[in-house]
């Protein structure tokens, strides 16, 4: 579930890549301040051991397909949000330039969907919860694999976010929504399985290493508030101020219409084919046209030529709202976790 | 009188879940000496070694490298003076291109810029590795990784060098290579090795240990005609001393 | 070869592609890193239904490849594989996206079949100039670039150690991959289990090795900071190598020269 160069646009890909880089500076800074140093040695070779247990296939039982271990989770559990996050960012920039696995472009939003989510979320809201410090061996092992499905979830939703946002593709929000969250439900599941039974095993092998990562990593969690504050923060800013420089022609198909034809001939058809182009666009996206007048089935597009950059009130909310929806769907999900756990245990 | 370069004085040593590893050992060595340590695999051999730079912390008796007993406080300076050569080349050439290796401890040493290229080009050049300064580790052969390795301790300029298992996986080219290098080394050495042709080469000296104890100490060659003591070891005399296979048994 | 090997192996011949000499390969990594960036960006400004006018930035690619003297099959293999999710998402446009263009001849052209087209021409030249970049520049070269124009160090030295290691543990795998392919049969001995347990050695060992690399690096005097001794140069060259491509990135976005191109050609046919 790598995002591509080729269906993303510039705005979005310079939104993510803004939230992206802001993150992994922070994540910088707090590794840099931690005074373990076997911290680097650790950190590097054990992205290697995530990227080369990539490669490896596993068959799943029942099905005629393969599974692989992302890893993700399995590394936010070992090293502790900060230095995971820079592996994890680590592992999929060596795919993206090696074997252009999504795009130097998309790479920020790749590292945000697949990196934020596990070390940000699903590690403190989920894994921490359940295992707290005790770190017995039932807790380890629901701990592990539900932290695995929710980040994947996330994940995929991201994805999808960033896709419809990004307006390349046209498969609506509800069909993408339908094709990618039951199928990364199925890979999360049999993902948090694998990774449940790798963690145990260590913890039967080497309890000390569990045991010293989850002491030290519940001293961090507040910390950890503060990146998806500023997580927030930033992809509002961005994303709000960057969608004033999306194109003010949503459809290049009327100017590339328009080219085609010296006499305008085609252009007479034009308002048709837009009229059905707005209606077909409200009904299967949720924000339509990157504005908030549906009714208005030329709101993007003039026939002057439009002020560019677009200071359009409209456009900068979708961006706001594309972003808000994206942290705070993940958001919720999290504390509604959060909430089930501290009642339970109330 | 204590011109003692590395002196153990009664070590020993557990692991953590009981084991015995280390039952009082004693040894000194001197300045320039080249003291090879066998035994079977199991006796303790890289155990022992992993207290001369401190890596393991005796349960039971001393370390004293050249001046300083070995301590949390010695410990940085006792690294410096004792340059160890691990047993898989790959855990110790961890930066970007050899250079960068070879640079690594004079740059940690707060040596100006000049001077470190000058060590690295000197390390180099006497383990014949000169031409490799820009490849990435990865691209580097069996035996030129076990060299580059070596120069990387040998830019610290330290006064001991202890080597672990230093001829494993060579080809023989590689080898005789690496035991000549060797012999031209001016340093106190210390290895451990099964190699015990290497031995005969290097080492005036051996020390044999078996169960966490010192069986033997002593010169080579005499340990080396003790056929009654290599067999209690679990050792066996190098392969040329055992005569020829087609002539018969020396 | 199973998947691993031949990951590894493609890395590897990637890498030593970048050790070759040319003009390109000697240009500071910082002009070919920014401008790579710059034409990425350039390719995905374009609106969906854009085809023929990102024709033209085919130039930087092959331009690139010839001047580099890389050979064209590494490419190939690549594209011909294009990243499958992309082709998964964009197929959907020609449903989706039924309204006609154009027509050629007796065809129509569709909306969705446009921006499918577009989607996959957006995919080669983004992809093309990502490899291209890693086989005139070399990873460390990339690595050690990020870092002069900002990047924060912690994340540049991980990105050198994973990428050091990555071919050690990458040879661990793939022996383990050996191990267990030659002892199971029919799927029996490939499952979740017996996968669980690989990547539970394998990890053990990991942290094994990552205590002695850091007992390594202790040795020789090691105290938390690294330090890398390189000499970069951007000079006339590199600043010239810039300035044109993005003055022809800009001119081919701001232009639509097939079309052009195409008017002009209808004009004399008139």
């Amino acid at each position: 579930m790598h995002l591509a160069d080729a269906l993303l646009s510039p705005a979005v890909g310079a939104t993510m890549w803004a939230a992206t880089a802001g993150t992994i500076s922070h994540c910088s800074r707090q590794v840099k301040r931690d005074l373990d140093d076997s911290k680097v040695p650790l950190m590097g070779v054990l992205a290697a051991f995530v990227f080369a247990i990539q490669m490896i296939n596993f068959s799943i039982p029942a099905t005629g397909s393969s599974g692989h271990l992302g890893g993700g989770m399995l590394l936010a559990i070992l090293l502790g949000p900060y230095a995971a996050f820079l592996s994890i960012a680590s592992v999929l920039t060596v795919q993206a330039l090696f074997f252009a696995d999504g795009g130097l472009l998309a790479l920020g939003c790749n590292i945000f969907n697949l990196g934020v989510f596990p070390c940000f979320i699903a590690y403190p809201l989920i894994y921490q919860k359940i295992v707290g410090e005790s770190s017995s061996e039932k807790r380890l092992f629901f701990g592990a694999l539900l932290s695995c499905v929710v980040a994947l979830q996330l994940g995929a939703f991201g994805v999808v976010l960033e896709t419809v946002a990004s307006g390349i593709s046209d498969l609506p929000f509800n069909s993408f929504v339908l094709l990618m969250q039951p199928i990364h439900l199925a890979i999360g599941c049999v993902e948090g399985v694998v990774t449940a039974a790798v963690v145990l095993l260590l913890w039967r092998a080497r309890p000390e290493f569990i045991q010293d990562s989850h002491i030290e990593n519940s001293q961090n969690r507040r910390s950890g508030k503060k990146v998806l504050v500023g997580l927030l923060v930033a992809t509002l800013v961005t994303a709000g101020g960057l969608s004033w420089f999306a194109s003010p022609k949503p459809d290049g198909l009327e100017w590339a219409i328009s080219r085609i034809s010296k006499n305008g001939a085609v252009a007479g058809s034009r308002p048709e084919i837009y009229s059905l182009l707005s209606a077909f666009h409200f009904k299967s996206a949720i924000l339509p046209d990157y504005h908030f007048s549906p009714a208005e089935d030329a709101g993007s597009t003039k026939d002057g030529a439009e002020t560019w950059p677009a200071v359009d009130a409209g456009t900068t909310v979708s961006g706001l709202v594309g972003g808000v929806m994206t942290l705070g769907m993940s958001t919720l999900i999290g504390f509604f976790l959060k909430r089930r756990h501290s009642a339970g245990t109330a | 009188m204590s011109h003692h370069i590395v002196a153990v004085n009664d070590l020993s040593y557990s692991y953590p879940d009981g084991t015995a590893a280390i039952r009082g050992i004693s040894f000194h060595i001197t300045h320039g000496e080249s003291v090879a340590i066998v035994g079977a695999n199991g006796a303790g051999k890289s155990t022992l070694l992993m207290h001369l730079n401190g890596y393991l912390t005796p349960n039971q008796g001393t370390v004293m490298v050249g001046e300083f007993p070995l301590t949390k406080k010695t410990l940085p300076m006792v690294r410096r003076s004792v340059g160890m050569v691990f047993q898989d080349p790959d855990d110790q050439l961890f930066m970007p291109t050899v250079f960068d290796d070879v640079a690594f401890g004079p740059l940690n040493l707060g040596l100006p810029v000049a001077e470190v290229k000058e060590r690295v080009f000197e390390a180099l050049q006497k383990v014949d590795a000169l031409h490799l300064q820009d490849r990435p580790p990865y691209r580097l052969s069996g035996g030129e990784k076990r060299a580059v390795a070596i120069a990387t301790v040998l830019a610290m300029s330290p006064d001991v060098l202890v080597m672990d298992e230093p001829s494993t996986g060579l080809d023989p080219k590689a080898r005789r290579q690496l035991i000549e290098q060797l012999s031209g080394f001016n340093h106190t050495k210390i290895i451990a090795t099964h190699d015990l042709d290497l031995v005969l080469d290097l080492c005036r000296r051996t020390i044999v240990i078996h169960a966490g104890q010192v069986m033997a100490d002593g010169l080579t060659g005499e340990i080396f005609n003790d056929r009654e003591l290599l067999e209690r070891c679990y050792l066996e005399r190098p392969l040329r001393l055992q005569g020829c296979p087609i002539c018969g048994p020396a | 070869m199973s998947q691993i090997e031949t990951a590894f192996f493609e890395i590897g011949s990637l890498d030593t592609l970048a050790t070759r000499d040319s003009f390109i390969h000697r240009l500071d990594p910082r002009a070919k890193l920014l401008t790579t960036l710059a034409f990425i960006f350039c390719v995905v400004s374009f609106d969906k239904y854009q085809f023929s006018s990102l024709l033209p930035l085919v130039i930087f690619p092959a331009s690139q490849l010839v001047v580099g003297r890389l050979p064209v099959n590494f490419l190939w293999k690549k594209l011909l594989f294009l990243a499958p999710f992309v082709v998964l998402i964009g197929i959907f446009n020609p449903f989706f996206d039924r309204q006609i263009l154009f027509h050629i001849g007796p065809f129509g052209v569709s909306g969705g079949w446009m921006s499918f087209a577009s989607i996959l021409l957006r995919s080669a030249l983004t992809i093309s100039a990502a490899l291209i970049l890693i086989a005139t520049t070399s990873f460390s070269g990339v690595c050690l670039a990020l870092e002069k124009i900002g990047a924060p160090r912690v994340f540049v030295l991980q990105l050198l150690f994973l990428y050091r290691y990555l071919f050690v543990l990458g040879n661990e795998g793939t022996r383990l991959v050996r191990a267990r392919t030659l002892r199971s049969f029919n799927r029996q001995g490939t499952g979740m289990a017996v996968f669980a347990q690989l990547a539970g050695q394998l990890l053990l060992r990991t942290l094994d090795r990552a205590q002695r690399i850091h007992l390594a690096m202790r040795c020789r005097a090691f105290s938390g900071e690294i330090h890398l001794l390189r000499s970069f140069n951007f000079g006339r060259r590199e600043f010239l190598f810039m300035i044109c491509w993005c003055s022809t990135f800009l001119l081919i976005r701001a232009g639509n020269f097939p079309q052009l191109l195409g008017k002009v050609l209808l004009e004399f046919t008139r």
